[in-house]
């Protein structure tokens, strides 16, 4: 048989066919579930929460204890930039946090005064639907979580989340941190960051730094779930606000009137 | 073959350049460079998670494991191979007892050319203090 230029294409293209027939069917056939995590259950027995008394915040105007604590075991940069900077857990004026209340009469001062904001930890996080490699996504026991390893720096989250709770490292942030808490790693160039709940803490059944440094008591913090919790109590019989709840993004930051 | 003696001494002269990195290495002793990881002399510290021929091969799994487990599942504590209970941390577990990183882990990096990103955003102990102390950060 003469083995012509013609033969030779035909099994060589069938021959590739073949090769990539196994690998091709491995590919398509995977069927991608996330695992539960073997801790799911447990920590699916709580549900962390945390109420702002903010009007007991402007008796102390100029207070940053909270934001300092956060931000010092956090190793969050000062970046010096409004474009570059990072935040955890930060202050904005009344009349941003709660746009919906402007009325009419509302009292002038208080629209100018500082609210702290910071991670909503969501029920229903729009970041974490925006982000394509689940760098972020919630925990079972409704914390909104980060991994830093798995961030591509896409800001997709960024871009989704209502609250502009996220900020993103434009440079690396080693420089900017004035001391660095060894106990915490640092970020790198490249990814977002946010507020964690004190996820390492909570680990270590202590409550988020920021809760533990406020010493006018002006934040709670407890599980939801638990209708005994410090939270629960704080929460009853009150008038509460939440940021945007319109949105339908349930936010389990709660401000107490 | 036209001008083969030239062509012969100037392929010899090429291979001789070329490899001279490997004969060089090899008469300077160099190729024999076996990289020596310091190990923690404490004896309180002696004992790894895991026996010495397992972490040589498979400590880069077992640090992805400690970190899927941590950050994704929520899960801190390791149970070793002989029952016995570590917090999974690379700081507070690895370091404790492997206290300088360039005496440790970049020997065998280094030697073998592979590079990690574990420093990017994990604080090396030392790393901070000297950088400190140059006021670099």
């Amino acid at each position: 048989m003469e083995f012509t230029r013609r033969t030779f294409l035909k099994i060589g293209g069938l021959t590739l066919l073949g090769l990539s027939a196994k690998p091709g069917w491995q590919v398509f056939s995977k069927v991608e579930a996330p695992e539960p995590s073997p801790e799911a259950e447990t920590l699916a027995r709580k549900k962390w929460g945390m109420g702002i008394y903010f009007r007991k915040c402007w008796q102390y105007e100029g207070c940053t204890d909270c934001i300092d604590a956060c931000h010092r075991i956090h190793n969050v940069p000062n970046m010096g930039t409004l474009k570059e900077e990072i935040k955890w857990i930060w202050t904005t004026p009344y009349e941003e946090v709660f746009p919906e209340h402007e009325f009419e009469l509302a009292e002038e001062k208080d629209q100018h005064r500082p609210v702290i904001v910071l991670c909503n930890q969501c029920d229903d996080p729009p970041c974490v639907r925006y982000c394509p490699t689940r760098a972020t996504w919630k925990r079972e026991d409704g914390i909104v979580m980060m991994d830093f390893h798995r961030c591509i720096g896409c800001r997709y989250c960024m871009a989704g989340c209502p609250y502009g709770s996220r900020s993103f490292n434009w440079r690396d942030p080693r420089p900017f941190i004035k001391n660095v808490n060894l106990e915490f790693p640092t970020r790198t160039r490249g990814v977002v960051e946010k507020c964690n709940f004190c996820v390492e803490r909570l680990a270590q059944g202590l409550i988020p730094a920021c809760v533990e440094a406020c010493k006018e008591k002006a934040l709670v913090f407890g599980d939801l779930k638990d209708p005994k919790s410090e939270i629960r109590e704080a929460l009853k019989y009150k008038t509460l606000y939440q940021r945007q709840p319109e949105l339908g993004t349930k936010p389990k930051v709660y401000y107490i009137l | 073959m036209y001008d083969g003696k030239k062509i012969i001494l100037g392929l010899i002269i090429f291979l001789g350049l070329i490899t001279y990195p490997i004969w060089h290495n090899t008469v300077s002793g160099k190729a024999r460079y076996v990289p020596k990881p310091e190990l923690p002399t404490d004896k309180a510290k002696k004992e790894c998670v895991e026996p010495k021929t397992f972490i040589r091969v498979n400590h880069k799994q077992l640090l992805e494991d400690w970190k899927t487990s941590v950050v994704r599942n929520g899960v801190r504590t390791y149970q070793a191979s002989n029952k016995k209970k570590f917090i999974m941390s690379l700081n507070r577990t690895c370091m404790s007892c492997h206290t300088d990183k360039t005496k440790f882990c970049d020997q065998c990096h280094t030697y073998m050319g592979v590079t990690n990103k574990c420093w990017d955003c994990h604080i090396f102990p030392k790393e901070i203090k000297r950088d400190q102390r140059d006021g670099i950060y």
